[in-house]
């Protein structure tokens, strides 16, 4: 039998080589074939979750409920030096100054990554801006909403902190941040299926120890990560808790 | 329950005294100081608490934000950021909604150490484990202006 592992879409472009190799070392780690399937979008890997045709994912936090209490789930590890903060941008010669001095009736851009956009949509709630004022542009990657901006068809943009700083400079400097979440808590994990939770122990003793070898470190850089550390079922569960009580 | 009343070393300029009685009839002595800090803008003041509403975990922003240490806050009821001017029964059908298996979200004004306060808009919810209530967990934003006000008019009378 060929396991699936995936990949939540929102990850850098920059790391798919490191998503692959990644994957190598999961193979002659596990001794089982293990495919990686990339999605293009936030909805196909959706559909892959529902049709259980995924084993193993790199989650985003929105997507744990259903993981865990739909399709059995459970954590197994989680980098120690990642967190989820979300951006709002705007063009450099935007007016606004601050939340406040936005619109009620707005052109938002977005990914469909979406613990970026609920933490987002929270920011502009002090502007008396909700779901029902905006209009959502959703756009395929990150650099897509970056265009939205500077062609003047977006008035803000939605962005993973991460993703808006490895921007170019070039797009950067057209660009202006205009409030950055401060949240601290919201994190991406590793998450087993049923057909995969046999391998749980032995992988995350692997993954735990990962970044004590040259090799580990390698691959462990080419995500992104310095070093994983356990996830626990009462992580996910407040990550769970925590996707809720960010949700209105 | 007991938490350490706000003394004159932990407040600065002028201040009022007041007496809170909570929910539980234990007593509170605190100063308020007729001062807001404003709501630092992307900050989001998350914690954890077990079923008598005390603190089990927080994130640094809650930390900053109410001028405690994480130490002081750590194991304290949640009532220790009770301000006098809120009217109790907000907090009853707080824990009223939240008993119940539900989601609340309310504005609460937020009072410091330092007796000063913040608004917030809150949003509470049951942590629910194998069925079961266990704790409960909240998020706190940036409260929109319009609404405090709305919400001074509605509920403390001035
Ligand atoms: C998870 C959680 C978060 C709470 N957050 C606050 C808060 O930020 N400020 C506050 O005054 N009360 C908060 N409360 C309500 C307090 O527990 C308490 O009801 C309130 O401070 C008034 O005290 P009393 O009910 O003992 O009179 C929270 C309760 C829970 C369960």
């Amino acid at each position: 039998m060929t396991l699936t592992n995936t990949v939540s879409p929102d990850f850098p472009p920059s790391h798919i080589a490191g998503w692959y190799i990644f994957n190598t070392w999961l193979q002659n780690t596990l001794n089982e074939r293990v495919r990686l399937e990339l999605h293009d979008s936030f909805s196909q890997q959706q559909e892959a979750i529902q049709a259980d045709a995924v084993d193993m994912i790199y989650a985003n936090p929105a997507d744990a409920a259903v993981l865990v209490r739909e399709k059995g789930f459970v954590g197994v590890a989680r980098p120690t030096n990642r967190v989820d903060e979300a951006v709002i941008v705007v063009a450099k010669d935007s007016p606004a100054q601050a939340v406040e001095d936005l619109p009620e009736s707005l052109k938002v851009a977005m990914t469909a990554q979406p613990d970026v956009s609920t933490m987002g949509m929270i920011m502009l709630e002090p502007a008396d801006i909700t779901p029902d004022t905006v209009t959502k542009i959703e756009r395929d990657t990150y650099a897509l909403v970056a265009k939205s901006l500077m062609d003047g068809d977006a008035d803000v943009g939605f962005f993973l902190k991460d993703a808006f700083e490895s921007l170019s400079s070039f797009v950067k400097s057209q660009l202006r941040v205009l409030v950055t979440s401060d949240i601290q808590v919201v994190r991406h994990g590793l998450m087993l299926g049923p057909r995969m939770q046999q391998h749980k122990e032995a992988l995350q003793a692997a993954l735990l120890s990962m970044h004590e070898t040259e090799n580990g470190k390698d691959i462990l850089s080419g995500l992104g990560f310095e070093a994983w550390e356990a996830l626990h079922s009462e992580d996910v569960e407040f990550m769970i808790d925590l996707m809720e009580t960010l949700t209105v | 329950m007991e938490i350490k009343d706000i003394t004159p070393a932990d407040v600065s300029g002028d201040y009022e005294e007041h007496h809170i009685t909570f929910y539980d009839g234990s007593k509170r002595t605190v100063l308020v100081v007729d001062e807001e800090v404003p709501y630092p803008d992307g900050r989001l003041i998350v914690s954890v608490t077990d079923l008598e509403g005390r603190i089990t975990e927080c994130n640094k922003s809650f930390v900053d934000m109410s001028a405690y240490s994480r130490d002081e806050l750590i194991g304290a009821p949640q009532c220790i950021l009770r301000h006098p001017d809120i009217p109790s029964h907000v907090y009853a059908d707080l824990w009223e909604t939240i008993q119940a298996g539900k989601k609340w979200q309310g504005y609460i004004k937020n009072l410091r150490k330092d007796g000063r306060y913040y608004w917030v808009l809150a949003t509470i919810i049951p942590t629910v484990r194998n069925g079961e209530i266990v704790g409960y967990a909240s998020v706190r934003r940036k409260p929109s202006r319009k609404k405090i006000d709305a919400f001074i008019a509605e509920h403390l009378g001035n």
